[in-house]
């Protein structure tokens, strides 16, 4: 009698464990990259790659301003209406074309800190990129943003791991995360 | 000065600045096999808190932290 009742609270406990890991936060970070100036890209990119090194998964969801950033300089598409043209054209196109939050000073401060990030071994966003693609850091695509900018996928940058999804999918991935930011 | 501890392989680190010598040191424990040691070479101040954080992170052992001038010495045994 009392072993058959030992069983059952075990079994009891064992679904509640099952129920309770499920719930668990994964180790993994969440990040929403809303900003598309060099600096907070940099971040960005740093905290995920770091992130990745620390034994984490590292998710990037881009948006707003963070998702022209990741258009390739080298592709271009036609067929955009007039407003499409204007975001395309005054938004920056790729890593490369990115500001300073900070200090810009028409573009002068920008250059001295692309410089002096040459000079002190800091990786460049292209680089970053790169190493983000080979430590499997996976970037969804806001896809709202692309269709009010008029971005198109044809002309994004080529990332293995690159996803468009809506808000729903980066709540699925931050509710699950132990890490999530805003940048 | 290392003969206590022998070392399997060495990563030189230096001149990189973050992530870099965190990003390199945990692809680079892999490529040893769990019990051997590592000695990674940084010469970025953040890796003297980055390491150790890495390492209980990651579950590795640090078995000691040497300063060479400028050169940071971090003698790293996989232990996962």
């Amino acid at each position: 009698m009392d072993m058959q009742n030992i069983e059952n609270q075990i079994t009891e406990l064992k679904s509640q464990m099952a129920a309770l890991d499920k719930k668990a936060a994964e180790n993994k970070l969440s990040m929403v990259v809303f900003s598309g100036e060099l600096d907070k890209i940099i971040a960005a990119f740093v905290i995920a790659t770091g992130a990745v090194a620390m034994g984490m998964d590292a998710v990037m969801f881009f948006t707003f301003w963070g998702t022209p950033v990741l258009r390739d300089a080298k592709k271009s598409v036609g067929g955009k209406d007039a407003f499409g043209k204007m975001f395309g054209a005054m938004l920056p196109k790729g890593m490369g074309k990115v500001k300073l939050s900070k200090m810009n000073m028409g573009g002068m401060g920008t250059a001295m800190m692309k410089s002096l990030m040459k000079k002190k071994n800091v990786a460049s966003l292209e680089q970053m990129l790169a190493m983000a693609e080979e430590l499997e850091v996976q970037i969804f695509v806001c896809e709202m943003s692309m269709d009010l900018m008029g971005f198109k996928r044809e002309e994004m940058v080529d990332y293995k791991n690159l996803t468009y999804c809506g808000v729903a999918k980066f709540l699925e991935e931050a509710a699950n995360s132990k890490v999530q930011l805003f940048i | 000065m290392n003969d206590d501890i022998k070392v399997d392989k060495v990563f030189d680190l230096k001149g990189l600045p973050c992530p870099m010598p965190v990003v390199k040191v945990s692809k680079g424990i892999k490529e040893v096999e769990v019990g051997q040691v590592i000695e990674a070479q940084s010469t970025d101040p953040g890796s003297l808190t980055d390491f150790p954080a890495w390492a209980r992170t990651s579950g590795n052992e640090i078995l000691k932290t040497e300063h060479d001038g400028d050169v940071i010495k971090f003698f790293i045994k996989r232990n996962a």
